[in-house]
């Protein structure tokens, strides 16, 4: 294996040698963002608690309240709505405001039950 | 900006904490030194790549030779700052604001990558602080002050990172932080976060921080630190800092706030600049669109400051002869202890009077880019593409990391399998990813990726009426959870060095009574750290270790640095503190001088060769008493003090002047005494002021030893003449 890796990189190297200075830093920059294309992907379509947290903390719900929400939300299986996106629909349905939604979740997580 | 606070008074720290809840910081985002197009003229000199001076600050010691003059770099330079307290930390920002820097970083305690959520309050840290919103708002708070007091905005700075991420930017976002590490790979490699985790939570934390304009530094220059031989692994340095770079600025990061944090990797008695050189130029070649924060070197420094100190003046030329866009220091303590107050405050002044010396480099040296270095350039550069290809090659960035690509320290292609290897299942919240739904929504601002918000939405944050980044009055402040460990409890503790009289030496922390002793001992390096901790112990020092041991010969002995801690305070009322000095206005000595025609004799006693210093407060070009119109007689060095006082008498001089340097045994106090003792003898002694000086003389000696005035280093000619003035008015000569 390392004799091979040794070897392809031999031929690298080869090619990267007939390269200008210039050529070769494009061909620096090309590469790396192949490598981080696809990383970007993945955070555009995944999300994570912490994520969702500071999405909370964005609205005004405060860090330990933030917390237990997120952590409902998730039990729930609705992280993927958002929990921002669950908040505010509780808030809407209740006419309440976000905070009150938030707290809301944290006494009874009964109110997300049939919320989407 | 802010009423500056009393410079004669300390910072109070309680009068910051009044009042945080509503305290929101007056600016955000990041700020850059002001460097004059055409340079800078200061005192006697023209600088070239200097940045605007400060309003209050302290220059080096030598500055007090050029009108007191402190060149401020045109890069940002920074300290590291890590006691664990935050209401040390200001105290200690403040010191270092006052000799130059202004990008002050924050270490976070031990352990705080790991937690998941926000701290809040200001419990007690460990090798760094909790980092908190109140910890925040008052070291914010206090910056304020501290920006007003120089003239020059502070970067207050501290880290994004584990898995918390988010959360952090948004609390850094909204409290005004104007600099962040953030780097995903730092928290895969060294913190062992999940590798999926860690990129997914970055890219919403760097969204965050794009939009407070937080300056971002990387986390690359850690595998220098971290691998055996920190100088090999410069192919995968540049992929690294690629990585981070690319990722940033595909999330939505302005490439003018992004910085690379490189650390020149080698050490003397490596041959340092065959290797950090090469490596200098490759990356700011590569990185050309993107800003350079240049550390210094950790990775060999240990015990020994001076070693340190040496080895971060050749890392700031490294800076200087390539490019740095923020200048960081490292304390030259921090082999050793967690750094101390006084060491940051040398880790500044050795960036700062290594830019002075070397000011404007560039236009007189240039770097030969024909020989071995462009040679040298070019390989490292082939080798990061290639490396780059190897990682597309095994299947991207995920698959190389389970593969050990990364802090192998050998050099590639090289391998010595020693890299991290990390598992893609594994880490602190592996698993722990959730796929956003079709409908998936956030109504907030600075949010990253795939958001269904409402159709017709102008705003992101307009369902909920607006965020915490556009409306800082949603934020809430929690004050403090714990009612034990908290600053309140601490501050009770040290109110009597801050505010009660007291006084106890430190090194980190209000009174914790830390003091270094530095002693050399005549014995092998066996026995000497031995005798030091004895020696300590004996003094009545509590807690003594030694720090450092340096060997001057195996046989005649060690130099040895042993610190404890002083176990008493003393009260301030009860120290005598001699009265200054005030100066007479220079037009009403020259006055008094020309009244009585004020004449002199002068001469370096005893067997007394120097005579430097004794011509210095004589001539006019130094601005010695002749400037002020003495006439002076001087008779040269290792005169008797007799002959001395016959010339007086002779000259029909008013005053006496004797200098005396060499001072073993006492001889210069007993060359006062004589002279006192002569005088009354001829009976001279109310028609003569007698004034001595010399480096081992201080002010307080006259009296004991006859004179009228005695003065030690530091003396100008305007001293003496005001006290010759002043003796004589006492006696209605003038």
């Amino acid at each position: 294996m390392n004799e091979d890796r040794n070897t392809r990189f031999d031929r690298r190297r080869e090619a990267l040698r007939a390269m200008g200075d210039d050529e070769l830093k494009a061909r620096f920059w090309e590469l790396t963002n192949q490598v981080v294309a696809p990383i970007v992907e993945l955070a555009k379509t995944h999300t994570s608690p912490s994520i969702e947290r500071s999405i909370l903390l964005r609205m005004g719900v405060d860090s330990v309240s933030s917390h237990g929400v997120v952590q409902r939300i998730l039990d729930a299986g609705l992280l993927g709505k958002g929990a921002g996106h669950v908040v505010l629909k509780v808030s809407q349905r209740r006419g309440v405001d976000v905070r009150a939604a938030a707290q809301a979740i944290l006494d009874d997580a009964s109110v997300l039950d049939g919320l989407f | 900006m802010k009423k500056a606070p009393n410079v004669q008074e300390k910072l109070d720290i309680e009068a910051i904490l009044e009042g945080l809840e509503g305290y929101h910081p007056p600016r955000k985002g990041w700020t850059w030194r002001t460097k004059p197009e055409g340079g800078l003229d200061m005192g006697p000199f023209h600088y070239r790549d200097m940045s605007l001076p400060l309003k209050r600050s302290i220059g080096l010691p030598a500055s007090k030779y050029f009108d007191h003059i402190d060149p401020q770099p045109a890069c940002v330079v920074t300290t590291e700052i890590a006691s664990g307290r935050f209401e040390d930390d200001i105290r200690r920002m403040r010191m270092a604001a006052w000799h130059g820097a202004d990008h002050l970083m924050v270490i976070r305690t031990t352990g705080q990558s790991h937690i998941d959520g926000l701290l809040e309050g200001t419990p007690e840290g460990i090798g760094g602080v909790p980092i908190t919103r109140k910890q925040i708002r008052a070291s914010r708070k206090a910056c304020d002050l501290i920006e007003a007091e120089v003239g020059r905005p502070i970067n207050f700075h501290s880290y994004v990172s584990g898995v918390a991420g988010p959360e952090v930017a948004v609390l850094f976002a909204e409290e005004g932080i104007n600099g962040a590490h953030q780097d995903p790979q730092y928290n895969v490699l060294y913190r062992n976060v999940n590798m999926y985790r860690s990129f997914v939570d970055a890219a919403e934390a760097k969204r965050v921080m794009a939009g407070a304009r937080i300056f971002q530094i990387d986390g690359a220059h850690n595998a220098n630190a971290t691998a055996k031989a920190g100088w090999l692994v410069m192919p995968e340095l540049m992929v690294q800092h690629g990585i981070n770079c690319a990722y940033s600025v595909a999330v939505g990061m302005d490439k003018a706030l992004i910085g690379l944090s490189t650390v020149p990797p080698n050490s003397p008695p490596a041959p340092k600049l065959w290797f950090d050189l090469p490596y200098a130029v490759a990356l700011r070649d590569f990185f050309s669109e993107y800003k350079m924060r240049a550390q210094q070197n950790t990775r060999y420094i240990e015990a020994d400051i001076e070693e340190a100190t040496r080895t971060h003046t050749v890392d700031t030329l490294i800076s200087m002869l390539t490019r740095a866009d923020i200048q960081s220091t490292i304390t030259p303590d921090e082999g050793r202890n967690v750094p101390w107050h006084y060491n940051n405050i040398r880790g500044v002044q050795t960036v700062k009077q290594t830019w002075a010396a070397l000011d404007g480099i560039q236009e007189l040296l240039s770097l030969r880019h024909d020989g071995p270095l462009g040679e040298m350039v070019r390989d490292i550069k082939e080798r990061s593409v290639a490396f780059l290809e190897e990682v597309l090659e095994v299947g991207g960035y995920f698959a190389a990391v389970e593969r050990g690509f990364f802090v192998d320290s050998a050099k590639y292609p090289e391998r010595n399998g020693d890299g991290i290897a990390r598992d893609g299942n594994g880490g602190v919240g592996a698993g722990s990813l959730v796929a956003r739904d079709p409908d998936y929504m956030a109504p907030v601002c600075d949010h990253f990726g795939e958001n269904h918000l409402p159709s017709g939405t102008a705003k992101a944050c307009d369902p909920i009426g607006g965020c915490t980044l556009c409306n800082p009055a949603k934020i809430v402040f929690i004050d403090e959870l714990d009612p034990d460990d908290n600053c309140h409890k601490r501050l009770e503790k040290t109110l009597p060095y801050r505010k009660g009289g007291r006084i106890r030496p430190e090194a980190e922390w209000a009174g914790d009574g830390t003091v270094l002793i530095q002693l050399f001992v005549p014995e092998n390096e066996d026995i000497a750290p031995v005798y030091a901790v004895e020696m300590a112990r004996k003094m009545g020092l509590a807690d003594p270790e030694v720090i450092h041991t340096m060997v001057l010969h195996p046989a005649e002995g060690c130099f040895v640095e042993v610190k404890g801690k002083v176990g008493f305070d003393i009260d301030r009322a009860t120290l005598k503190i001699p009265e200054k000095e005030t100066l007479l206005p220079e037009q009403e000595l020259r006055d008094a001088v020309k009244a009585v025609g004020l004449k002199v004799v002068a001469a370096t006693v005893g067997e007394d060769e120097h005579s430097v210093g004794l011509r210095e407060i004589l001539d006019i070009k130094h601005g010695g008493i002749e400037k002020y119109g003495v006439r002076y007689h001087y008779l040269g060095t290792s005169v008797p003090v007799d002959k001395l006082v016959d010339a007086a008498v002779e000259t029909g001089a008013h005053a006496i002047l004797i200098s005396t340097i060499i001072s073993h045994n006492d001889v210069h106090r007993a060359q006062m005494r004589k002279l006192a003792e002569l005088c009354v003898e001829k009976g001279i002694r109310d028609r003569v002021v007698l004034v001595a000086g010399g480096t081992q003389v201080h002010r307080e000696m006259a009296r004991e030893t006859g004179m009228d005035a005695t003065f030690g280093r530091g003396t100008k000619g305007l001293h003496v003449v005001n006290a010759m003035v002043k003796v004589l008015k006492a006696r209605g000569a003038v």
